[in-house]
């Protein structure tokens, strides 16, 4: 296997260190893996952060530490607070502020002596080949499917090694695509899933810890291309699994009719992601349906008047026990075989967290023959803006 | 002949929670069937309205991508492992 791949830096290395440089990294220096030529490796190198969250913050953090002489962030969002149980580039301070700007001045704080480019933007198909072009390696630090073939496509038609991890509740994987010889994400994932399918972090959750594990591995791996020592992950996908604590490896093989790698390739530039995967946003837009909507003021009034209304809370027992309007929990899941506990005489309003789950119960109620149905609008979300002020939001 | 097959976290939702499920069977296409009687949810997450295995989930025989040995007719042994393994995406 290719193991000394094309990542080297096509700029000269710089000629020296300064006195200052040379004490930082000394633990650099005296390992004859890096020494004096590979620290001037990580000086001269430029790495591309497309994401500063929560894979991006262990990345920004290491890559900056080891001296990498030119980082480029990529971030659009700004802090929420939200973030910090795993962003650990950001402070308490920061919420509110945008991520490429904090994360640029946690970075400089940390080492003043490297070179730090902030995109304050989304990346998009008309940005990201003048955005990738000028760096040596891509990292793919983001959360969405759009964005992740995005990412590929591009680092593949300008020939860069994509260094990609991802993360789902207490799974991580991580591999290294685009590399010559190596396989890409499409060789992979030809497509990706339908929205609505699996979860995102914000509906699916995300230990904290898990990106860090994770974006550690993948600064590990930026770090060996630019240096250009030991096994890359190319063609091969390490799995994490958290719980178990286990790591396993399976292998990944060139696919040669691959659509933007293979042969004859279909993906000659870049296409329309958000199309290609089949939403139109971060997440699939609130289902069509037929079942009224009503506000949590118009509920609250109803129930001050004493109407008879059924309230079915259709999230899991975890998120009843944050907190709740005092509905009867059923899970979404469990409504199918559930279903009989309720009476379709009386009325019944489904509520969630948001909105979304709430909407897939009134439907499924509805087509089970349930004719008095209503869907919270916003779910207890909008119930604790609305009505409620002292209600946890989560 | 017992085959462990490996269940990826958002799946498990549809296995009664189980990471791990042994099934009986000769080749990976019958090890996944057997998996998807036992638990019927699971079947619209794996394949396709055509019966497709959707091309965001890939199947593992230990360590090898079934895509590049005989697909679903690949043969099974005692004691190997089938892992599913579904894109995921999540990172901030």
């Amino acid at each position: 296997m290719a193991t000394k791949i094309g990542a080297a830096p096509q700029t000269p290395a710089p000629v020296s260190l300064s006195n200052e440089e040379i004490l930082r990294y000394s633990r650099h220096l005296i390992m004859p893996e890096v020494g004096m030529e590979g620290q001037l490796k990580l000086k001269a190198a430029k790495v591309l952060l497309i994401g500063t969250g929560g894979l991006g913050a262990p990345l920004g953090l290491y890559l900056a530490a080891a001296g990498v002489g030119r980082l480029g962030l990529v971030d659009f969002d700004t802090v929420d607070v939200t973030n910090l149980q795993r962003q650990i580039m950001f402070g308490t301070s920061d919420v509110g502020r945008p991520k490429s700007v904090a994360a640029t001045e946690r970075l400089a704080s940390l080492n003043p002596d490297i070179h730090i480019e902030t995109y304050d933007t989304h990346l998009t198909s008309e940005n990201a080949l003048d955005l990738l072009r000028d760096y040596d390696v891509i990292v793919d630090g983001t959360d969405n499917f759009p964005t992740r073939y995005l990412v590929n496509d591009a680092s593949v038609l300008l020939g860069k090694p994509n260094v990609y991890g991802s993360i789902f509740r207490f799974d991580g994987q991580v591999s290294v695509f685009g590399a010559p010889g190596g396989p890409c994400y499409r060789c992979v994932y030809p497509e990706p899933p339908p929205p609505g399918l699996v979860p995102s972090c914000a509906e699916g959750g995300v230990l904290g810890v898990l990106p860090g594990i994770v974006g550690c591995i993948q600064a590990m791996e930026v770090i060996k291309l630019i240096l250009g020592i030991g096994d890359p992950l190319i063609g091969r996908l390490l799995l994490f699994d958290a719980l178990g604590m286990k790591f396993r490896e399976l292998k990944l093989r060139k696919n040669p009719d691959c659509p933007v790698c293979g042969t004859h390739p279909t993906v000659t530039k870049l296409i329309d992601y958000v199309q290609f995967c089949g939403i139109r946003g971060e997440e699939a837009p609130a289902q069509q349906t037929s079942v009224p909507d009503i506000t949590p003021r118009d509920l609250k009034a109803r129930l001050d008047r004493g109407d008879d209304l059924y309230i079915l809370d259709v999230r899991e027992p975890h998120e009843f026990q944050i907190c709740n309007i005092g509905g009867h929990l059923i899970p979404l899941g469990d409504l199918p075989k559930r279903v009989s506990e309720l009476d379709s005489s009386k009325e019944i309003v489904a509520h969630c967290r948001s909105g979304k789950r709430s909407t897939e119960a009134a439907e499924f109620l509805r087509k089970a023959g349930f004719r008095k149905i209503l869907n919270l609008k916003g779910g207890i979300l909008a119930w604790a803006d609305e009505v409620d002020p002292s209600m946890p939001k989560y | 002949m017992p085959i462990k097959i490996l269940i990826p976290t958002p799946l498990r939702a549809y296995t009664n929670k189980l990471d791990t499920v042994e099934v009986q069977a000769a080749t990976v296409g019958d090890a996944i069937s057997a998996l998807t009687t036992q638990f019927s949810d699971l079947r619209k997450h794996l394949y396709n309205d055509e019966g497709r295995l959707r091309s965001f989930v890939n199947v593992y025989l230990n360590d090898e991508d079934i895509r590049f040995l005989q697909k679903d007719q690949t043969e099974v042994s005692d004691g190997d492992t089938i892992s599913i393994v579904p894109s995921i995406a999540g990172g901030r």
